[in-house]
């Protein structure tokens, strides 16, 4: 049975998205091996004059960039970043990020949605980050994204699934994939959001703040492996009493 | 000329390919705003610079 992953037509057989910040280059290969992840975002910034490390050349060929759009407080700015990113030529894969806030780091949706609306038109496969709002993940399937992104917590944090039952609306609701984005801290966290049936979770802090970071990444790949397994057997029924799993009937002093 | 936030003196009439190669970048994996526009590629031999322009060079880094 195949079970992949489809964002923008392009099937991902891994639904561990993973974040290459805060954490360096020497080790991402490992971590991107270990974890078994297919898609690994990064951000666009200032090059330095005379020459500098490439992170590229530290991400395995075989994955799937994600730039994101962090530093857009806007969605013009968010639309200049995207376009930037792919005059780099590493495909037209974008996760839009737009915010203003900077102690949560909270996405701007209304800005977002605009931003979405404009790359999916000039081809992109976007993938905007936001926050878990039934009317913004309808307003931005309708924008042309080809998932959503529902924040757990604030990003960062590690707090785990705080938006849980939001979460699970989009995951009623929307068509697009659900991809739970910034926030989840630990591996059941993640696994539980896969067993409530998000497409794919991604991690960064979670993983590059972990004192064994390629292991930690083994950690999530297998969780996040586990809670889509759980989901697609279907969870057992809950009950509020006993119900023994040994035969009644046959005891020794019958 | 402004250079990612810094003043630079542009000096010989150059080429945006001949800039970036002088000063060490690597032009396979950045990508050019010249005062807020996008700079196509394929131009950045053709592109002439001028002492009034505004460059934004930009590269992919870790990040979520």
């Amino acid at each position: 049975m195949t079970d992949q992953l489809v964002i923008g037509g392009h099937p991902f057989n891994s639904r561990f998205i993973l974040g290459s910040g805060k954490f360096s280059l020497e080790i991402v290969k490992a971590v991107v091996e270990n974890g078994g992840a297919e898609i690994v975002t990064l951000a666009l910034r200032r090059a330095n004059l005379g020459g500098e490390e490439n992170i590229l050349d530290y991400i395995p060929s075989n994955i799937r960039l994600l730039p994101n759009t962090s530093g857009a407080r806007t969605a013009e700015e968010a639309v200049k970043i995207a376009r930037l990113a792919r005059e780099i030529n590493c495909g037209n894969f974008i996760k839009v990020e737009v915010i203003r806030d900077s102690k949560y780091l909270f996405p701007d949706n209304y800005e977002t949605i605009k931003a979405t609306e404009i790359l999916a038109k000039d081809g992109f496969v976007v993938m905007p980050y936001m926050y878990p709002d039934l009317n913004v993940a309808r307003d931005l399937v309708n924008a042309g994204a080809a998932a959503v992104m529902p924040l757990a917590a604030p990003i960062g944090s590690n707090k785990g699934l705080s938006t849980r039952d939001f979460i699970e609306i989009l995951v009623n609701e929307i068509a697009v994939p659900i991809i739970v984005d910034a926030g989840i801290g630990r591996p059941s966290q993640a696994c539980e959001a896969m067993e409530m049936g998000v497409d794919a979770v991604m991690c960064n802090t979670a993983v590059a703040t972990a004192k064994n970071i390629p292991l930690m990444a083994k950690a999530f790949g297998q969780a996040i492996e586990s809670g889509r397994n759980a989901y697609l057997a279907g969870l057992g029924r809950v009950l509020t009493e006993a119900e023994a799993s040994s035969p009644l009937t046959g005891f020794l002093e019958d | 000329m402004r250079v990612n936030g810094k003043e630079m003196t542009l000096g010989n009439s150059q080429s945006l390919l001949q800039f970036l190669e002088v000063n060490l970048f690597d032009v396979t994996t950045l990508a050019v705003a010249r005062n807020g526009e996008i700079v196509p590629k394929a131009t950045y031999d053709v592109v002439m610079l001028d002492e009034e322009d505004t460059l934004e060079v930009v590269r992919f880094v870790g990040g979520g």
